[in-house]
């Protein structure tokens, strides 16, 4: 399989009155043709600002792409111009977010929003973006099109909402979907629909996912490859089957024992202790280091590298690095 | 692999004792009031406005406001900053008592209008029912009258009772606050309506709280930053409403100074073209003093609403 | 639908009453009236005037009358021009509703374009100079600022005239009378704007600045949509919406006249017509304008009202 996109050395900050957030911190991954690739971590561990960096939806003058390169068939995107961008937008990479409620325009009936992608990157006329339109939305499950294209979103349930986010980020044959927290605001029946959607929509065009979430039961069902971040940096990534049986990093590890089982019998639910860190003060440190029990010396004043395993995962944890057992 | 139990341990009572950032939310404010320079500006010049008005008099040879017709109608010089009037006395002092005034007129109906305002709105948002409603219709009927007229009337009114001078200050006071007590319970009231719902009133009723613990504890302290942005901001439009009404002669009338008042006295064709130290002087007093209220206002607003983050 | 109107105007009707009330007993508290300061009478006269007037009834049947009249159309009949109430309307309403409507025209044209360019260019050395220039609009006294700007453009520079609707004593016609006219708008009207244009700005200002936070302008963004498209379809629309309500509120002052303004440049319109009544305490005239804004303004109220229910497809009545 080859590689869709590849970020490397990607780095995100955000300028506010304490000083400077590093959002994304030097991250490097990639996702591959037909691919769904998990990005998994806390509230604020900068997998929604990489998903923006991509999308080439910071904004200024508080947020800066700091650095790195995004490879996107043969253009590097950070490079490219505006113009340039906003094409690929909602054309080859599309995206859909976490509120689907207010994620539509409330004045603007459905359907005239499930057209504008299409009358803009495809060309099309007003009937055949109409025609597409009630295709699209029969496609991600929706009855009674014609009435749901003339509605305004207020008369819709989340659920729906949703999968018309879905119909209109997969209108233009994207090649790759990035889907931020999609079923986070949703019950977990209509999460469930939501999903067999997106892999639904998947197989039909053997379109890559980018997945964001904190619910590991999602990665599970979801994806092919998974990346760990947490505090702007990636600190484990690999093959899904392998990082669930096999986690390394003590972050995964702790994530993996927070989720409670069905049938299991305890006293106290896990939780990893401490908080996540303020990115104000973040030190030359591995960042996860005051939350670790295997915390060493090293671990408090050198950041560990992502490193390759035999397995093909990646970790960044000073256990796994040799460097680290000559100390 | 190495353990470091006691480097561990120490990370951890290192972090259980640090202080935690329990700020109040005064300092906090005061903290970020301080960052918005502008504001901070403003309010400087108010404090400024309020020393020298209230201060600078005293030590002004001319604080008597004797008549000098021998020095009347002389422009700005070394002894007279800001020239004299036609009965020859010192405009800058006059400015300044007529500051004075001017302020604490402001001041006073927004606090008067403030607090009826305030008392009608609470009750009215909190017990709704007929008290709402009456007070309501109330607020509606103050409303539909235009502002204008109405304060003509009641300075009219004034005029033809013969109310002294010094009483019509007060009344004048009084009237203001008559005008804008409306508004002010409409903003608190539908502040009310929106705190009632919410949820940590609803423990408070599963408690079994009293009323009045419920209205005095929950609800006024988060009333409390609304009323002061919407106290500082209507100040402004008080100082304006009293120069509207002197400039038109049915406010606070001469001798005493008003800043309206002094532009009503050189309203006339002489002084309006020839003698600009006349009216000058006391409109950019209003207009600078105003903007300073309006410009504290706005920052004030900023930091103790964010949801209406308007500037930044 | 139905319902809701009916209720509504059952309500404007019943504050109106209200209002009323509330006019007519203020303006009867004043003592003396218009044939009392008529200098120009005798006593013998002034009670007969008296008599004619129906002055000496109680003061609640001369309420009744009042209202009554009112109902069938007759705003009164004015003392000291010898004129129905609603005549002399006619012929000075319209000079405010040119000054009004003017005013109120641009005001809208630079708050909306204003507005929205400081919040799309928020941060900007634009949008704080605009910021600045906005609290001075605030805070100006209208009077101060009419006063000024005379004596700058009228009297020192003389690109002006100082007052007035023509140029004194003038015969023009047609076209000349118009450009005339028009000469004379420019300072009062730019007043107006000068006055009203910055509390409207800010509105669209921060109208503009929430909506362009939501989230669905950034769905628009990431749909890949052009800028332009993303601004003016999706955020402006939106931001637009609530200022609806802000059409019926200009109604009573489109009509209403402004005190001040016509005051300061000698406008001949229906303000100046109340101030010249007030003085001599013209009753009926004075009742009859107060009582003519007042419905105006819940006339203004019930116009936003029904606006914003037919624009926002949220909103049901």
């Amino acid at each position: 399989m080859n590689s869709l996109i590849e970020i490397n050395h990607l780095s995100t900050h955000f300028q506010t009155g304490d000083g400077t957030i590093k959002a994304v911190d030097d991250i490097s991954f990639r996702i591959r043709e037909g691919e769904t690739v998990c990005i998994v971590g806390e509230s604020g561990c900068g997998k929604s600002i990489t998903a923006m960096s991509i999308m080439g939806l910071i904004e200024g003058p508080h947020g800066k792409i700091a650095g790195g390169q995004i490879r996107f068939g043969d253009k590097d995107l950070l490079k490219i111009s505006k113009e340039e961008m906003r094409r690929i937008r909602g054309n080859e990479i599309s995206m859909i977010f976490q509120e689907p409620m207010s994620s539509l325009n409330p004045v603007i009936t459905i359907g005239k929003q499930i057209m504008e992608p299409l009358m803009l990157h495809q060309q099309m006329t007003k009937k055949q973006a109409y025609a597409r339109a009630i295709e699209l939305i029969e496609l991600v499950g929706i009855p009674r099109a014609e009435q749901i294209a003339n509605s305004y979103p207020h008369q819709l349930s989340g659920g729906m909402l949703q999968r018309i986010m879905i119909a209109i980020a997969i209108s233009c044959g994207p090649k790759l979907l990035i889907a931020d927290e999609p079923t986070t605001a949703l019950d977990v029946t209509i999460q469930a629909q939501v999903l067999e959607t997106l892999r639904k929509s998947k197989e039909q065009s053997n379109m890559s996912i980018m997945l964001i979430t904190h619910d590991l039961g999602v990665v599970a069902e979801m994806a092919d490859y998974v990346i760990v971040m947490y505090a702007g940096k990636i600190v484990e990534e690999g093959d899904v089957v392998e990082l669930f049986e096999r986690p390394k990093h003590p972050y995964t590890q702790g994530l993996l024992k927070s989720k409670p089982i069905i049938g299991q019998r305890k006293d106290q639910l896990y939780s990893i202790p401490g908080q996540v860190p303020n990115p104000l003060e973040l030190t030359e440190s591995c960042y996860f280091h005051d939350r670790c029990e295997n915390c060493m010396t090293i671990c408090q004043t050198r950041q560990p590298r992502l490193m390759k395993m035999d397995n093909g995962q990646r970790v960044a944890c000073w256990l796994y690095d040799e460097e680290a057992q000559h100390e | 692999m190495q353990l470091s139990i006691t480097t561990t341990v120490n990370k951890i009572s290192k972090a259980r004792s640090a202080p935690e950032a329990s700020t109040s939310l005064f300092r906090q404010s005061i903290r970020q009031l301080r960052k918005n320079k502008l504001a901070v500006a403003g309010f400087v010049f108010i404090l400024f406005m309020f020393l020298i008005c209230f201060i600078g008099p005293l030590f002004s040879p001319y604080a008597d406001g004797k008549i000098n017709p021998a020095q009347m109608h002389q422009p700005p010089s070394a002894e007279h900053w800001l020239g004299t009037d036609l009965l020859g006395r010192d405009v800058l002092t006059r400015l300044l008592q007529a500051g004075r005034i001017s302020l604490t007129v402001g001041l006073a109906s927004m606090a008067l209008s403030m607090t009826i305002g305030t008392l009608l709105g609470i009750t009215s948002g909190y017990y709704r029912g007929f008290i709402d409603q009456l007070i309501m219709r109330i607020a509606d009927l103050l409303f539909t009258i235009p502002s204008l007229p109405l304060l003509f009337i009641m300075g009219a009114l004034m005029s033809e009772w013969k109310v002294p001078t010094d009483y019509r200050l007060y009344i004048v006071m009084i009237m203001l606050s008559l005008i804008g007590w409306p508004g002010v319970a409409r903003l608190v009231r539908s502040q009310m309506l929106t705190l009632r719902e919410r949820e940590y009133m609803l423990a408070a009723d599963v408690l079994g709280l009293r009323d009045r613990r419920k209205l005095f504890g929950h609800l006024l302290p988060n009333v409390f930053p609304l009323l002061i942005v919407i106290g500082t901001l209507s100040t402004g439009g008080a100082i304006l409403s009293e120069s509207v009404l002197s400039f038109f002669g049915l406010g606070v009338m001469p001798p005493t100074p008003t800043w309206g008042n002094m532009i009503d006295a050189a309203n006339n064709v002489i002084d309006f073209e020839k003698r600009p130290w006349l009216w000058i002087p006391p409109g950019l007093a209003i207009f600078l003093t105003v903007i300073a209220i309006n410009i504290f206002g706005d920052g004030l607003r900023d930091i103790l609403d964010p949801k209406q983050n308007t500037s930044r | 639908m139905r319902t809701y109107l009916l209720r509504r105007c059952l309500y404007m009707l019943l504050i109106l009453f209200g209002a009323s009330i509330l006019i007519f007993f203020l303006y009867s508290l004043t003592p003396g009236d218009y044939v009392d300061n008529n200098l120009n009478l005798s006593d013998q006269r002034k009670a007969e005037l008296r008599e004619i007037y129906g002055l000496n009834k109680p003061i609640l049947e001369r309420y009744v009358i009042w209202i009554s009249n009112i109902f069938q159309g007759d705003f009164g009949y004015s003392l000291a021009q010898q004129r129905p109430v609603l005549d002399l309307f006619q012929d000075y309403i319209w000079n405010s509703f040119l000054l009004a409507s003017a005013a109120t025209f641009f005001t809208w044209f630079f708050a909306v374009i204003i507005g929205v360019l400081t919040a799309y260019k928020q941060y900007s050395l634009f949008d704080t100079l605009v910021m600045i220039g906005i609290f001075a609009a605030m805070s100006i006294p209208s009077f101060f600022i009419g006063l000024f700007l005379i004596k700058l453009f009228a009297v020192d520079l003389k690109l002006l005239p100082p007052g007035g609707m023509i140029t004194t004593g003038s015969r023009a016609e047609g076209w000349e009378y118009i450009k005339d006219v028009l000469h004379h708008m420019i300072l009062p009207v730019a007043v107006m704007v000068l006055l009203g244009v910055g509390s409207l700005t800010r509105y669209f200002r921060s109208n503009m600045l929430e909506v362009i936070r939501q989230d669905y302008v950034r769905t628009a963004r990431a749909k890949g949509l052009k800028e332009r498209t993303v601004l003016y379809r999706h955020a402006l629309k939106n931001a637009m919406l609530p200022a609806i309500t802000l059409i019926g509120f200009e109604l009573p002052g489109l009509f209403g006249g402004s005190i001040i303004i016509e005051k300061i440049f000698n406008w001949p319109g229906i303000g100046q017509l109340y101030m010249s009544s007030f003085t001599v305490r013209d009753y009926p005239l004075l009742m009859g304008f107060t009582m003519f804004i007042a419905i105006l303004t819940v006339l203004g109220t019930l116009l936003s009202d029904i606006l914003y229910h037919a624009s926002d497809p949220r909103v049901k009545l």
